[in-house]
């Protein structure tokens, strides 16, 4: 190989690496210091508990009831609908279409607006017209709303990655669009989705300006899906900015936080791939 | 090549044209009149009156984008799936006028089925593939459908080779197999005619030969038409020929008849010239 054409591998070698290394290092970083300032509190105690002094001392059980439920009204809303929106865009709008065009548009917008803007929708539109005042009602419908664009997206995207042969030959063979959609193409579907789902987890577990409007700062127990329940990255962010001496117990709350995201995608991509697994088989 | 050529050892056997069995009788099962399809403005062949006998295996051949694969694709409705695709004229199968909106897609489907160029076979395991579209056209008893399955596999020469994985993946199986195995999903459903896209050109040689005696097979019991792009494939296995050709930017219909009139007496100067290899 000439000298010159060696170099460049070398170059280009070295610069991937170094991207590479770089996003690692600043991850591993970040979840270091979180486990050497966080990980001394943790304990089923704090897991358990409520918190005490303004969060100060205690735990974040409460916080965790209600990040969990917002975080279920949020996925309880926007699954069936972003599925059900992707197939309309995928199987029965064509690329050319008004609708479909104008909807993808709308969507890829919708989903690069920042989290205030959906916090002041939602405060509004759910709190106030709607009259679920702040409650985990309306941070769960504000949530959904902000992460519908991106389950919508990649679902769809999910659609179109399935050959279009499966369509043609089931068709061939005489079977229904909804047997094709329900016994093919969801399941071949099924990778989009679950890209889409964690995209849009992520998203809404770290989600602070939407739900300070929706859901509230209440940090008791919640009752019902209409009490106002404190979501972690709010406990987070009140401990961190507002609460002096608070800084342990948000290092603590962080590192549940992380830690939660990642449980959450294991256990979805886990799921995918076992009900893919039962369904669809590659070679 | 006449038959007292030598024949290299596991050859198929060669027939003159005259000796080959009686098989079918001419008698219309298709029919299409001044049949014509359009993807927008673009016609992709215009003006077909072709009538395909019951039993019968019909080959289509002709060159590259003369509307063969839309011919076939118009006859099961399948360029309802097509985007701007219009398809004009007048098209019955058995006594269902098949361009008609009253005609029932599902049911028309059932009674042709298609095979593709390339094997196509779904993403499920070997069994699923033949079971699905059975309980979807409504077989629920387990035990008929594993028998159906059987007949089906037997018919096409894929039991001996499978029945001990049926429940590995379809897209693990070759290339060739895979072809059969989409021809069994098609005739799993009991159809009466079956349209075949190409159905060897994207297999390797043996497989292609095995493909090509499977459809050999289906003489007499279903109505069968084929394009192909191999002359002597046509020959070998096709009752009637029909030759499309592009001409003033549309494909048409050139010549149709029995396989021997077709190679041995053309009427046309642009089959002769196809035939001898002049031309094509």
């Amino acid at each position: 190989m000439p000298e010159s054409i060696h170099r460049r591998e070398r170059i280009v070698t070295v610069f991937v690496w170094t991207g590479a290394g770089v996003v690692t290092v600043i991850f591993l970083w970040l979840l270091g210091d979180l486990v050497w300032h966080g990980l001394d509190r943790l304990s089923w105690e704090f897991l358990s508990a409520a918190p005490r002094k303004a969060g100060r001392a205690g735990g974040i059980g409460p916080i965790l009831v209600s990040t969990g439920l917002i975080l279920s009204v949020c996925l309880a809303v926007s699954m069936p609908i972003g599925v059900g929106a992707a197939v309309l865009l995928a199987e029965f709008t064509t690329d050319d279409s008004v609708f479909g065009r104008l909807t993808r548009r709308s969507l890829d917008i919708l989903s690069g607006v920042p989290s205030i803007v959906f916090g002041l929708f939602g405060n509004a539109f759910f709190c106030k017209i709607l009259g679920l005042g702040f409650s985990i009602l309306s941070g769960g419908l504000t949530l959904a709303c902000m992460v519908l664009p991106i389950l919508i997206r990649s679902t769809e995207e999910g659609f179109r990655a399935v050959p279009a042969e499966y369509r043609m030959s089931a068709a061939a063979l005489g079977l229904s669009r909804t047997a094709t959609l329900f016994h093919l193409l969801l399941p071949a579907a099924v990778p989009g989705l679950m890209v889409g789902l964690v995209l849009g987890i992520g998203r809404a577990i770290a989600e602070t300006a939407a739900l300070i409007f929706t859901s509230g700062y209440v940090d008791r127990m919640p009752e019902s899906l209409l009490d106002s329940g404190r979501a972690l990255s709010i406990h987070i962010f009140d401990l961190s900015m507002n609460v002096s001496g608070g800084d342990a117990n948000a290092y603590a709350a962080a590192l549940v936080l992380v830690g939660l995201l990642l449980l959450i995608n294991s256990t979805a991509s886990w799921l995918a791939d076992h009900w893919l697994h039962r369904r669809i088989v590659l070679a | 090549m006449t038959p007292s050529d030598p024949s290299p050892p596991g050859a198929r056997p060669w027939f003159p044209l005259d000796d080959r069995p009686p098989c079918c009788e001419p008698k219309p099962f298709l029919v299409t009149e001044h049949l014509s399809v359009r993807y927008g403005e673009k016609p992709a062949f215009l003006d077909v009156t072709l009538s395909i006998n019951t039993g019968c295996i019909t080959a289509l051949v002709g060159p590259s984008g003369c509307g063969k694969t839309s011919f076939l694709t118009c006859l099961n409705r399948l360029t309802d799936l097509i985007p701007g695709c219009r398809v004009s004229g007048y098209l019955r199968l058995g006594s269902v006028d098949v361009l008609s909106p009253q005609t029932n897609v599902i049911y028309l489907r059932r009674r042709v089925g298609m095979i593709f160029q390339k094997p196509n076979p779904f993403p499920l395991s070997i069994r699923r593939n033949l079971e699905f579209p059975l309980r979807e056209h409504g077989m629920k008893d387990h035990e008929q459908i594993s028998a159906t399955i059987e007949t089906v596999l037997r018919d096409v020469g894929l039991w001996e080779e499978v029945k001990d994985r049926m429940n590995a993946p379809a897209l693990s199986l070759s290339g060739g197999q895979q072809q059969r195995l989409c021809v069994a999903r098609a005739l799993v459903l009991s159809p009466e005619a079956l349209l075949l896209d190409e159905p060897c050109s994207a297999l390797d040689p043996i497989s292609s030969g095995v493909v090509e005696d499977l459809i050999a097979s289906l003489r007499g019991r279903y109505t069968v038409l084929t394009v192909t792009h191999n002359l002597a494939q046509a020959r070998r296995i096709a009752d009637y020929v029909a030759l499309f050709w592009v001409q003033e930017g549309a494909g048409r219909l050139i010549e149709s008849g029995t396989v021997k009139e077709f190679f041995e007496a053309p009427r046309e100067a642009l089959t002769a010239a196809y035939v001898s290899g002049m031309r094509g």
